[in-house]
């Protein structure tokens, strides 16, 4: 049976792990080689590698850093941050990445969805969505969440799909950093909708939150970056955890 | 290891007892410590360095015209061995082993392998060949994947999955267990281990296939004929599980 994955997220800016990490067990806790090779050795099913770096010097690190991830670390991950034309999902491909996650640049240019689609096949293309809840409805924002678009998320997430898109990556900005739960009542809608998998990030705090995204939230994935991080849920604890909870995860 | 437990759990002990402890009790218990976590890494070790003595033979990687090419060179390289990415057709007969990897579509794959010559190439070589993901679709008789004819090497349809509840998501993506593995590339401690897969068409069991997965029906996750091994999965992204296959195909 296809299991759920775990997938941590790290934050990358010129070339080094952003959030604090305090494991103690790191020749270098900020080296994001490493802390993705540890995450691997815990049991992650996935990474994911965001670069939040802003200039073209940082791009070239990130590239070569996606090179190094490629060349340690034996699963899969995706990449993101910065991706706004073909070219770019080329080089961070080329570099040894197996999927690349585009947000705001998907937005801005919808066809970017297709391109990759048809030039690399709908597997490397993730969509990530942020959207926050605001009166009564799933707002699409641009840039990290600063700008809001006329775009919904459910609308947004069927178009992405038809357009080709092969994962969808839907962050709750409303749930994000509180820590109180995954947004699982709209993920389980977007389950419904959708034919391709959802990966829910923002608001992990407890185990019972995975637990409850990969069951009321119907996810197929779930992604966290800050309990992991800091150490707050160890992987292997979280898999065992899902394991006895009845969930089927990798051991 | 249990004796190394036991010296290392009495030398803590008596240091516990008679202090405080002396340099020399010190010394010692460091030295036990260190051989128990060489002991615990063992197997670990004895699989690298076997590997490592076979560096010597000759891996080539076929060269055409698909993605992740370059995964399967650094999980080879991850075991020790350099491999060659190459398209000459005397470098791949001399090879001692030739991997077929991919990730692609088949129909535009297949014309590249025929415009190069490589559909004949490949069928006639003699020494272990391993397909991967597309390259083991593209081994079998035909695919429903832009109506190609392919290799032939395993007389087999590759069809599309077609989803039977709104739950089965096609492609088939992650983490899944490969069940009644064949000797070969697999052995029975990798019965029931989780693989790495990412595809939208599959091989229906046949008398060829070497290992099983389920995902909306049974499929074939290898297959072994002669001196024929492929995988549906992707080793080189699977993990410790993968490496282990790979060295297993090395070791052919």
């Amino acid at each position: 049976m296809l299991a759920k994955r775990i997938v941590p997220c790290l934050d990358i800016k010129d070339g080094k792990t952003v959030k604090g990490i305090n494991f103690v067990n790191f020749r270098d806790a900020g080296d994001p080689v490493e802390l993705g090779a540890q995450y691997s050795r815990d049991g992650a099913d996935e990474l994911v590698y965001l670069d939040i770096t802003a200039s073209h010097e940082g791009r070239k690190t990130f590239t070569e850093l996606v090179k190094k991830v490629a060349a340690n670390i034996n699963i899969p991950f995706t990449v993101g941050g910065g991706i706004n034309e073909l070219k770019d999902v080329d080089r961070l491909l080329n570099a040894g990445a197996d999927k690349v996650s585009i947000n705001s640049a998907a937005l801005r240019n919808p066809k970017l969805i297709e391109e990759i689609a048809k030039n690399f096949g709908s597997q490397v293309c993730v969509v990530a969505i942020d959207a926050n809840f605001e009166t009564g409805d799933w707002i699409c924002y641009l840039n990290g969440g600063r700008i809001p678009t006329e775009k919904h998320l459910f609308q947004w997430a069927t178009e992405a799909e038809s357009r080709g898109a092969g994962e969808i990556l839907f962050t709750s900005m409303t749930h994000d950093g509180v820590k109180d739960g995954y947004a699982n009542e709209a993920l389980a809608m977007l389950a419904d909708r959708l034919h391709i998998p959802v990966i829910a990030s923002g608001g992990a705090g407890k185990m019972e939150h995975f637990r409850d995204t990969f069951t009321c939230g119907k996810a197929d994935a779930a992604l966290a970056a800050s309990v992991f991080h800091f150490g707050e849920i160890g992987i292997g604890t979280l898999k065992q955890y899902l394991h006895e909870s009845g969930i089927n995860v990798r051991l | 290891m249990s004796l190394n437990r036991q010296g290392f759990e009495k030398t803590t002990q008596q240091i516990s007892n008679d202090k405080p402890a002396s340099l020399s009790q010190i010394t010692s218990i460091l030295q036990l410590f260190i051989k128990h976590i060489s002991i615990c890494h063992g197997n670990l070790l004895v699989l690298q360095l076997n590997i490592k003595k076979e560096t010597t033979m000759d891996v080539a990687i076929i060269k055409y015209n698909a993605g992740n090419i370059y995964s399967v060179s650094y999980a080879l390289k991850r075991l020790g061995v350099e491999a060659m990415i190459t398209a000459d057709p005397e470098l791949l007969c001399k090879a001692d082993k030739v991997i077929f990897p991919g990730v692609g579509e088949a129909q535009t794959t297949m014309e590249y392998l025929k415009e190069h010559k490589l559909d004949v190439l490949i069928k006639e070589l003699k020494q272990p060949v391993l397909g991967i993901c597309l390259g083991m679709q593209l081994m079998c008789r035909h695919s429903e994947e832009g109506d190609s004819d392919c290799l032939g090497i395993f007389d087999t349809e590759v069809k599309r999955f077609i989803p039977q509840q709104h739950a089965d998501k096609v492609p088939h993506m992650g983490w899944n267990t490969i069940t009644n593995v064949k000797d070969g590339l697999f052995d029975k401690q990798l019965e029931n281990k989780f693989v790495y897969f990412v595809h939208s068409y599959y091989v229906p069991v046949n008398e060829y296939t070497a290992a099983t997965t389920e995902y909306i029906l049974p499929f074939s996750a290898s297959l072994h004929k002669d001196n024929f091994y492929a995988t549906q999965f992707h080793p080189e992204k699977s993990g410790s599980i993968g490496e282990i296959i790979l060295s297993n195909f090395l070791k052919l």
